[in-house]
């Protein structure tokens, strides 16, 4: 399903709509029977140590509440750097995910941790916001100390084939992120197709994206396997065509280590090992950490643990 | 068919005139002996079985032998159930409990007929078994909405307070039923646990699991909520150690544990389960538990107490 469609050097919208629309078309049953293909995959003992591990690494630990406080955030923090306070051999976690006004919190939590903190920005989760008041949000939270910036297209803009916009919105947010990384979520629960998310994320590249995120979590479906699985395939396609990697973040609706394992096999077999790293693949989640641990839990001690052992944040 | 052939004779004496052709014989009609999990009918994961003989030796079915993580599912199922089941009225939790005995006594018949097969009972015996289970259930039934008065209520001290303490349900329980009384013995272990609000994993009698799968269809016919109860037929030996340690089970019943109850026991120590040890009655047969009225000693160790002070006034 390899393609080298190279991008169009001068950006108009005629010009984007006619490198999206000559990628080739995702075989939607295809696409569906291959991840359920590789969710069929047995991981166990100490492949599946490793996996949980590994995942651990990678959750964007999330709260993205209106209720959230800048306690719960500092609670958040804490578990962020050290997931099970009995058992200091547990990695800490990719980053922490908030909304822009707790990013001076969390920064301020995670000093000296080495976590890193991402914020949600462009008028989250919707983007129904004016462009200057987008660019503000984010300077303000690249501002506060924020590493990572989770921003969303416009899907209105995309559904109707204003290509341009969303593109031009991806590049001035990104030059308004300066040093900070820029994950684009492409809300696939609302782009309808396959063909629309492998659009979507080309166009998110070729703007400049250093990561590609499928969903806010306010809208279902999220993160389901063919989704990841055609994002997947677009930054290999990427770098097998320009040789340089984009990474991935799930996220929505992934709660389990089951769901977790299974995101990391499609990332071996279709990205390829090299994504197998918290650089290059992220998954947002809250609840998903708990899971985590218990099943590491289950793993070295043997014995199945409960949860009432883990903090409920 | 036989008496059909009668009637006929009765009706038509004249030999050899007219007579029907032959009813083909039916194909017998087996019952698959399977667990109760979350309210369905599974088989093990394991897809392991294993034959059930009567007290004579001979093969009655095979029941379906549990492993590790069908008590795993048994677990997480019965969590689940927890909150909407210790969330319900005692007086809801009543009139189910009831239905149970109602549902039971409507086929009673069947479960004489399985007593006298499987345990080698005379009708008699049998028979009183039966009532005395149907009985059983409609004692816990009454139960429910009044545990609260008798262990509870409010407290006199000496300060400007209301002192008020309410039992409540411990969570999720572990039961491994009796070995020997297989209906009446595992309605007696099973009913107290559930009448407070608890809900329960049950490792059936190993050597005669199929009374417990027959009540299960009564359960599962009866409104109780899914996941309240689940029953593993199987090895106390094989699920017992997983369920002792895991962390989420709350409490286990050693009754039918037998020699394995003291090393349960110490396992459970670990994440400090309430334990309840095998009794006087637990290595009897179901004449062991005809005692029509057991107390509350049943129900009281899967209790928590909840002590509430609130000033007087204002």
């Amino acid at each position: 399903m390899s393609h080298t469609a190279t991008a169009p050097e001068a950006t108009t919208n005629r010009a984007l709509r006619a490198f999206l629309h000559g990628l080739p078309g995702v075989d939607e049953v295809g696409a569906r029977a291959r991840a359920q293909d590789l969710a069929t995959r047995s991981i166990k003992t100490t492949a599946k140590a490793q996996a949980i591990d590994l995942a651990i690494s990678m959750v964007d630990l999330t709260t993205l509440e209106g209720a959230d406080t800048p306690g719960k955030v500092r609670a958040l923090c804490a578990k962020a750097a050290l997931p099970d306070p009995a058992d200091r051999t547990v990695p800490r976690v990719g980053a922490v995910c908030v909304y822009p006004d707790m990013v001076a919190t969390a920064v301020g939590a995670l000093r000296g941790t080495g976590v890193g903190v991402a914020s949600v920005a462009t008028a989250f989760p919707a983007g129904r916001a004016p462009l200057e008041v987008k660019l503000a949000d984010t300077r303000r939270a690249v501002a506060d100390g924020a590493a990572e910036i989770d921003m969303v297209i416009d899907r209105g803009a995309f559904l109707s084939g204003d290509y341009l916009k969303v593109h031009d919105e991806i590049t001035a947010v990104k030059e308004a992120c300066g040093p900070a990384h820029l994950k684009v979520i492409l809300e696939t629960g609302e782009l309808v197709t396959y063909d629309n998310v492998r659009r979507a994320s080309h166009l998110a590249i070729r703007a400049g994206a250093d990561f590609i995120k499928t969903s806010t979590g306010k809208v279902a479906p999220a993160a389901t396997p063919p989704v990841v699985l055609v994002m997947l395939e677009a930054v290999r396609d990427h770098h097998a065509a320009t040789g340089a990697r984009v990474g991935v973040k799930p996220a929505g609706g992934i709660r389990t280590t089951k769901d977790a394992i299974r995101q990391l096999v499609l990332v071996n077999e279709i990205a390829g090992p090299a994504w197998l790293n918290p650089d290059l693949f992220r998954i947002g989640a809250s609840s998903l950490l708990n899971d985590l641990l218990m099943q590491r839990t289950r793993l070295t001690t043997g014995t199945y643990p409960g949860p009432d052992y883990y903090t409920q944040d | 068919m036989a008496e059909r052939r009668k009637g006929n004779a009765g009706k038509n004496p004249g030999k050899g005139a007219a007579e029907p052709a032959p009813v083909p014989g039916r194909l017998a009609v087996r019952k698959t002996y399977k667990l109760y999990l979350g309210g369905a009918f599974p088989r093990s994961e394991s897809g392991r079985s294993y034959p059930v003989t009567s007290a004579k030796g001979d093969h009655l079915a095979n029941a379906s032998l549990a492993s590790r993580k069908d008590a795993r599912e048994a677990v997480v199922a019965a969590r689940k159930a927890f909150g909407g089941w210790s969330a319900r009225t005692a007086y809801n939790r009543g009139q189910i409990l009831y239905r149970v005995a109602e549902v039971l006594e409507g086929r009673r018949e069947q479960f004489a007929a399985q007593a006298v097969a499987a345990q080698g009972l005379s009708r008699e015996a049998a028979s009183r078994v039966v009532s005395a289970a149907v009985d059983r259930w409609v004692y816990y039934a009454g139960w429910t909405d009044k545990v609260a008065q008798v262990l509870g209520g409010a407290n006199p001290v000496s300060g400007p307070y209301y002192n008020h303490s309410a039992p409540e349900p411990t969570g999720v329980v572990a039961v491994f039923a009796p070995q020997d009384a297989p209906l009446l013995g595992l309605t007696s272990v099973v009913a107290p646990v559930i009448a407070t609000g608890n809900t329960a994993v049950v490792v059936t009698s190993e050597h005669a699991p199929l009374a417990a799968v027959d009540l299960a269809e009564v359960l599962a016919t009866s409104d109780l909520p899914g996941g309240v109860v689940n029953l593993l037929t199987g090895r106390a030996g094989e699920l017992g150690p997983h369920l002792a340690a895991h962390a989420d089970v709350n409490a286990l019943d050693l009754t039918g544990a037998g020699d394995l109850a003291t090393g349960f026991e110490e396992t459970a120590a670990t994440t400090l389960t309430r334990v309840v040890r095998p009794g006087p009655e637990s290595g009897g047969g179901e004449d062991a538990w005809l005692d029509p009225d057991p107390g509350t000693s049943r129900m009281t160790p899967f209790l928590e107490t909840k002590t509430v002070w609130h000033p007087i006034g204002v």
